[in-house]
């Protein structure tokens, strides 16, 4: 390692705002970590991010940090990297802040293939404004919106961002922190628009609402499938049999695409860009 | 001399000022901004990014700000309406940025593209909240230019969204005109950041004119910048002292602006029958004026150049001496309401709006003259 995570954060910003069980600080520590191994610290990394609970953790990294609009993240980091294109620029998002308000400017940002990652925190849920039917909701699903059940088919956001250009899509879980870490590490590693989803959990509302139990019970939830799920992973996490859990289903985990094409940076022919970081 | 069309002085002024970034999306009629930048920024050593809608295209160049850039964009109405936010954003978190606004009918896509100002108002109230707000009203071709730098200078002195606003008359007249660029020393500059760079910098500590000493991102101070209420080194808070401060911060360091440009003021010295009128309509007013004085009527005319904010007390002292004020507008009467408000109630005041989307003539003016001119010749 070259720092610490603890050594990233944000020490005079606790506590931090997320709710006991949740899965957000796993992911969280698992970027803090892959960034921590990558830097000694962070002044060339800025950290931009939308509305939302996930979008909330920006604030807590030491580093060049923007908590922007709700589902607007993609925009502002498409102007700093542009402006700036020395720098590493990671956007932080949630599914209803990158999926549903943000969802143009997330198939525009993997259409014009700008040198981003993007992390979507998908909880299924509108965590901060109480547990809504989100895009990412699966059908049945029981959520403050839609108290008979979800009737509206959900977004799969690895196949939307693939579909609309992105040259790196993964998925991770906060199940899964090792596996995570994998993927993240190729997303920063990758030249072009990074998509990475995380499947993460919110045990206030949407574990609640439908009975999947709270912290390490809903964690679980996400790692039940009788179909093998891993995609291009070092190594596969075993996984339990599926069971019981009606509305949850696990979904593939790891890199799901990458290609190789120009960023956009290259593109437009940007002095500041370089064609090869470290 | 050459002859060129408000929308190109724009993007030059906006050049001239030293633009690198723009984020834009198409509306008439303010597309051939974007259009001449798309070909001369990126030659200018910036860079031009057609965004996917509105709301992108002002975060784009928020955070281009960020990253040390002179931004902007520019739109109309409907554009302008999906810049709201942002421009909230952008005022609270102190990003300087320009917007333009090429005003066309509303509401909605209205009628497109013909002359309006129905947008005033929007860009005093468009954003919610207390917002502070700051824009500017050019009134000929090269006045476009020198008040489009003039607006870079002031979004970066004073960190803050400054939009320029015309209506299509303005934007697609031509005009004989002989730009004079900028010399260095005009050019205004952000303040430079104090303390030493690391974490927890303190970028919103303000200056002595209550502007925050922010550095860009990636120069080693390592700072937060949202969208939420918050301390000088950009945390969050929900201290209802520090709201409150910084509201009064926000409004305060604004206050210089319509002293830095100061309205015109014609045959205005010893006028009873002032005209107020800002943008396209001040051109015929400006006539109407000679009209009437070559009639023997007292009449002058007060031009503001910043709509916002208004030195109240400016106003009263510039329109002391009348007796009858006209405002006229391209709306259906949006800023005859600052006159009134900052004017005694002896001074009578009218209203004199048109919407449909047609210029208003010197003869309309002089026909509301007319209607009006008794009393003012009565008393003068």
């Amino acid at each position: 390692m070259t720092t610490t995570a603890k050594a990233l954060l944000r020490r005079e910003m606790m506590p931090h705002i997320l709710c006991p069980g949740c899965g957000h600080g796993i992911v969280m520590n698992t970027m803090l970590r892959v960034l921590a191994r990558r830097y000694d610290n962070l002044n060339n990394v800025a950290l931009v991010a939308g509305i939302g609970c996930s979008s909330r953790i920006v604030g807590y990294i030491d580093a060049n940090t923007l908590h922007t609009t709700h589902g607007r993240a993609l925009t502002f980091a498409s102007g700093l990297k542009l402006a700036r294109p020395e720098l590493k620029v990671i956007v932080v998002t949630g599914d209803g802040d990158g999926l549903g308000i943000g969802g143009n400017h997330l198939i525009h940002a993997a259409r014009r293939n700008i040198d981003l990652t993007c992390i979507l925190f998908n909880n299924e849920t509108y965590g901060m404004t109480g547990g809504q039917l989100a895009p990412t909701t699966v059908r049945e699903a029981f959520t403050t919106t839609s108290p008979a059940g979800n009737t509206e088919p959900h977004f799969d956001a690895a196949a939307l961002a693939t579909a609309a250009g992105a040259s790196f899509v993964g998925r991770g879980q906060a199940f899964r922190p090792d596996a995570l870490e994998e993927v993240l590490e190729r997303a920063l590693d990758h030249r072009g628009f990074s998509f990475v989803e995380v499947m993460t959990d919110c045990t206030e509302y949407f574990g609640r609402k439908n009975s999947l139990g709270g912290g390490s019970d809903l964690l679980f939830t996400q790692s039940r499938s009788d179909e093998e799920v891993s995609r291009d992973l070092s190594e596969w996490p075993s996984l339990r049999p599926g069971e019981g859990w009606q509305v949850r289903e696990t979904q593939p985990i790891g890199v799901l695409s990458e290609d190789s094409r120009p960023a956009f940076e290259e593109s437009l022919g940007l002095p500041g860009y370089k064609r090869k970081e470290t | 001399m050459e002859l060129i069309q408000g929308n190109e002085a724009c993007a030059r002024g906006a050049l001239a000022a030293g633009l690198k970034f723009f984020g834009g999306y198409p509306i008439s009629p303010s597309s051939e901004i974007a259009e001449i930048l798309s070909s001369r920024l990126p030659r200018a050593g910036g860079v031009f990014v057609q965004m996917e809608d509105e709301m992108a295209s002002l975060g784009s160049v928020i955070g281009a700000s960020l990253g040390g850039l002179r931004a902007m964009t520019a739109t109309s109405g409907p554009g302008f309406t999906l810049m709201q936010e942002h421009l909230g954003y952008a005022s609270l978190a102190e990003i300087p940025c320009v917007v333009i606004d090429v005003m066309r009918v509303g509401p909605s896509t209205g009628v497109p593209t013909a002359p309006s100002q129905g947008d005033v108002m929007q860009a005093r109230w468009g954003s919610h909240g207390d917002r502070a707000a700051l824009a500017l009203a050019p009134a000929s071709v090269a006045e476009v230019y020198d008040l489009t730098v003039q607006a870079f200078n002031i979004a970066d002195r004073l960190r803050a969204p400054v939009v320029v606003m015309f209506d299509e008359v303005i934007g697609h007249m031509r005009e004989g005109v002989e730009l004079v660029p900028p010399r260095p020393e005009d050019i205004w500059r952000r303040p430079d950041p104090v303390g030493p760079p690391g974490s927890g910098h303190r970028a919103y500590a303000p200056n002595e004119e209550g502007v925050a000493q922010m550095p860009r991102f990636g120069d080693g101070y390592r700072f937060h910048v949202t969208g939420l209420f918050h301390d000088e080194r950009g945390y969050p808070s929900t201290n209802a002292e520090l709201v409150r401060q910084t509201l009064e911060r926000l409004e305060r360091k604004l206050a210089p602006v319509p002293f830095w440009l100061p309205p015109e003021k014609y045959r205005l010295g010893d006028a009873s029958f002032v005209f107020v009128a800002y943008g396209a309509v001040s051109r015929v007013a400006r006539e109407a004026v000679d009209r009437l004085r070559e009639e023997g009527v007292a009449a002058g005319l007060y031009r503001p150049r910043v709509l916002w904010p208004v030195a109240d007390a400016q106003l009263r002292e510039d329109l002391a001496g009348a007796e009858t004020v006209v405002v006229a507008e391209l709306n259906r009467g949006q800023w005859v309401d600052v006159v009134a408000r900052a004017l005694p109630r002896s001074i009578r005041i009218v209203s004199h709006g048109k919407s449909g989307g047609e210029p208003v003539t010197t003869d309309e003016l002089l026909a509301a003259a007319a209607d009006l001119q008794p009393r003012s010749v009565k008393s003068s």
